[in-house]
Formats: C-alpha cells, sequence, structure tokens
C-alpha cells in the first residue's frame, strides 16, 4: 500500500471527525461492500469484512488529506479482504500469477453474448478468476473506476492496469465460454 | 489474436484512457483490421453483459447503522477531549472580543444569535467535495443570465449571480449544495487555476462587514451578510484574492 493509511491510527477522534467522515467516507459504503463482496465471493463474510474496513478507515482518518475519497477508502477495504484471505482461504490467493495466457482463439460476439447474458452465469465466471483479476474488473466494470484510481487502489503500477484488463477479459471471455459447456449447448 | 492492438491498446480504447492520438491511431487502424474490429464488438458486449445484469451489491440497510454505531464508539465525547490550553485562551479571546469573529472558528454551539448556520468544517467539507471530479457543478456557464434562472424552483431564494471576469475572477457556474441542512446556492468562480466557492442561503440576520478570514487545513475563508443574504467564500487561493472577490460581491 502506498502508505496513505498507514501510520498509528491512533489519534482521538473527535465529533468534527466523525462529521467529516460521515460526509466524505460513508458515502462510498455501497462501493466498499461491493468490492469486499467479490472479492471474498460471499455476502456473510463481505458484510464482515466491510464492517471491519470501514471502521479501520475512520481510525486512520486523520492520515487522509483530502483527495478521491472512494480509492482511499476501497484500497483499505481491499487490504482488508486479502489479510481476511490470507487468514481464512489462504489456498485462493496461491492459485494466481499462475500461467502466461497462451493465445486463445476468441469466441464469437453472438456466443460471448448468450452466454454473457445470465447474471449467474456471470457471476460464476467472475467468480473463477483469480482475486487479482477479479477485482480490476470489479472496479472498473462495475464501480467505474479510472486507470488512475484502480492503481492507487490495487497498488499495480498504472502502466500495468490496460494490460491488467486486458488479461482479465480474457480469462472471463474463457470461462463465459469454455467452462460450461453442456450448460452453454443447452442454451444455445 | 495475432494483431498487436488487440491485446493492449484495444483496452485503453474500450475504457476511453487513450490519449486523443492514441485514440485516432487506433481508430485509423480498426477500419483496416478486421480482426480488432470483432474482439472490440465482443467486449463491448460483454462490458454491456456485466453492467445491466445487476452484479452491483449495495450495501444492506442494517450494516450502515452498524457502522454507525461503531463510529460512534471510537469517537470521544466532547466532555472527553483534553482541550490544549491554547484552545481555552482562543476561547477566552475570541469571547472577549468580538463575538461575531470568532463564530465561524468554533462549532455553532458557541454563540448562539450571531452565528452562523454552518461550521468552519462543513464549509471546507463542501468545499473539497465539489473539487472532486463532476462535483463542481450543476450548471455550468460562465454567463450570469443562464446561471441566476437556473437556480429559479429549485431554492427558496435566488442568489444574486454575477459574473466577474474582467475584474479576474470569471464565473464557472453554479450548484446546488447542503449547508448546516439547509439548501444553498454555490457559485463557482475561478482565479488563475483556482476554483473559489460563494456559497449563497438567505438570512433575517442584519448586515455585517466582511468578516477578517478564517484559515484551516490550508483554505481561506471570508463571510459577510448583506441584503438578507448570508455569503462564504472559500478557496485556496490567497486571501487578498479572496477578500477582493468578496468586495466585488459586496458592492
Amino acid at each position: 500500500m502506498s502508505g496513505s493509511d498507514q501510520g498509528k491510527g491512533s489519534d482521538v477522534l473527535d465529533a468534527q471527525d466523525r462529521a467529516r467522515f460521515e460526509q466524505l467516507v460513508l458515502p462510498h459504503l455501497d462501493a466498499a461492500f461491493n468490492l469486499a463482496r467479490w472479492l471474498l465471493k460471499s455476502r456473510a463474510d463481505c458484510e464482515d469484512v466491510a464492517q471491519e474496513a470501514m471502521l479501520r478507515a475512520y481510525r486512520f482518518f486523520r492520515g487522509f488529506h483530502g483527495g478521491d475519497a472512494r480509492a482511499w477508502l476501497l484500497q483499505i477495504v481491499r487490504n482488508t479482504c486479502y489479510t481476511w484471505l490470507e487468514k481464512n482461504r489462504p489456498v485462493e490467493l496461491m492459485t494466481e500469477f499462475d500461467e502466461e495466457l497462451h493465445p486463445q482463439p476468441s469466441a464469437s460476439p453472438e456466443a460471448l453474448a448468450i452466454a454473457g447474458d445470465n447474471r449467474e452465469r456471470l457471476t460464476r465466471a467472475l467468480e473463477t478468476l483469480p482475486p487479482r483479476f477479479r477485482e480490476v474488473l470489479v472496479l472498473r466494470e462495475l464501480e467505474g473506476c479510472s486507470y488512475k484510481e484502480i492503481a492507487s487502489i490495487t497498488a499495480i503500477p498504472i502502466g500495468t492496469v490496460m494490460s491488467a484488463l486486458a488479461r482479465a477479459r480474457q480469462r472471463l471471455h474463457r470461462a463465459l465460454t469454455h467452462a460450461s459447456p453442456q450448460e452453454a449447448s443447452r442454451e444455445l | 489474436m495475432s494483431c498487436d492492438f488487440t491485446r493492449t491498446a484495444l483496452h485503453g480504447y474500450l475504457d476511453g484512457e487513450l490519449d486523443a492520438t492514441g485514440a485516432a491511431e487506433f481508430e485509423r487502424h480498426l477500419e483496416s483490421c478486421r480482426e480488432c474490429t470483432t474482439a472490440l464488438g465482443a467486449e463491448e458486449s460483454l462490458r454491456s453483459s456485466l453492467q445491466r445484469s445487476g452484479l452491483y451489491e449495495s450495501a444492506p440497510v442494517g450494516l450502515r447503522k452498524k457502522i454507525r454505531a461503531g463510529l460512534d464508539a471510537a469517537t470521544a465525547s466532547p466532555a472527553a477531549i483534553r482541550i490544549p490550553a491554547w484552545r481555552w485562551l482562543a476561547a477566552a479571546a475570541s469571547i472577549l472580543l468580538v463575538a461575531s469573529v470568532s463564530w465561524f472558528a468554533w462549532p455553532r454551539v458557541q454563540n448562539s444569535a450571531a452565528s452562523a448556520p454552518f461550521s468552519a468544517s462543513e464549509i471546507i467539507d463542501a468545499h473539497v467535495r465539489s473539487l472532486q471530479p463532476g462535483h463542481l457543478t450543476d450548471i455550468a456557464s460562465s454567463d450570469q443570465h443562464n446561471v441566476k434562472p437556473w437556480f429559479n424552483g429549485k431554492l427558496a431564494f435566488v442568489p444574486p449571480v454575477k459574473d466577474f471576469a474582467d475584474e479576474g475572477f470569471p464565473l464557472v457556474g453554479g450548484r446546488l449544495d447542503v449547508l448546516g441542512g439547509q439548501n444553498v446556492a454555490a457559485l463557482v468562480y475561478s482565479r488563475r487555476k483556482h476554483f473559489i466557492n460563494v456559497f449563497v442561503l438567505p438570512t433575517r440576520e442584519p448586515d455585517t462587514p466582511i468578516h477578517p478570514p478564517g484559515l484551516r487545513q490550508g483554505y481561506q475563508w471570508r463571510h459577510w451578510r448583506r441584503q438578507g443574504m448570508e455569503y462564504c467564500a472559500i478557496s485556496d487561493v490567497s486571501d487578498s484574492d479572496l477578500y477582493e472577490l468578496a468586495q466585488l460581491l459586496y458592492q
């Protein structure tokens, strides 16, 4: 992390901090919840983690000196999620950085449109991606973050956000069109 | 995917993150590359699936409540805060000096009758919030004859709106904002590359001169009342600039 939420966070926060936090940070609770939900793949777990992240953000709030409050919060949410995953589901984090993607024949837009036009299948496909691919997609497509924001939230150098997204999308295409051929053929 | 463009630029293009030259170059490439055209179509359709499938999950209402309770527990109650000696001195001084000067530096409970209906931190927050992308103006126009009527029907009062481009403070636009629980008009002026927010709301208090500047977190503000309106101008520009604009508005 770039250090903006680090520090001791031991200041006693007063009513003014509370009011500022309410105005600047709390409005981004949905964003925090959505990111946690997709990183942890579970609504129940993500409620606890989103709450923990929010309170953690509050403790570090004096370290926030203006700027993009959503990105600042999401950075904390992301870290809290990874800490939780390391502790509770370490295996998931080990499936990353595995293979370099081999060029795949790209699926036809029609096949993708049909495969993608199904909330459940999209959810499952997204959930099969390793967290580091899933998060860039969620931040870009669901949260509407710019590359700059994605870079600051995920600590990826800004120059590689584009290629991370390219790879994540390619993975999602594959998961959608190749993961369940039976299902796909049934619907086709 | 033999085409080099497909892997990289296509995504930057799709996300609107290429610079103008890069985007134009890619568009030229699209005309001749069937592969990229197809791939772009596939990405666009995937994007629209992702965005219209209701995948975004909002926080449940109960969570917001739990978090608020947690925040309260982590916040010192006013009585528990140890107030440094200089603050007591400052408080004493401000009470002894001019009540109308001090109202801004302290929460509104400090002075009753003469107090502004909002606090310094609310003003700063509103200003900071306005500087976030896409938040500065609801109506972007340097024409006072566009901005003033825009407020019609949106507020229970009509703020005076004037452009001061000739004096070096061009009007950028207007916006609705909320301060201290009240709807207020925010007029946005620019000074070189900086923005100045002028918050306007009606008041029943008598006119005042332009008060001395307040300063916190690198922002300065000037407050005054004039002809039934309460004004507060805030910015990171120098106080002399701010005062100049305040005087223009005061006339």
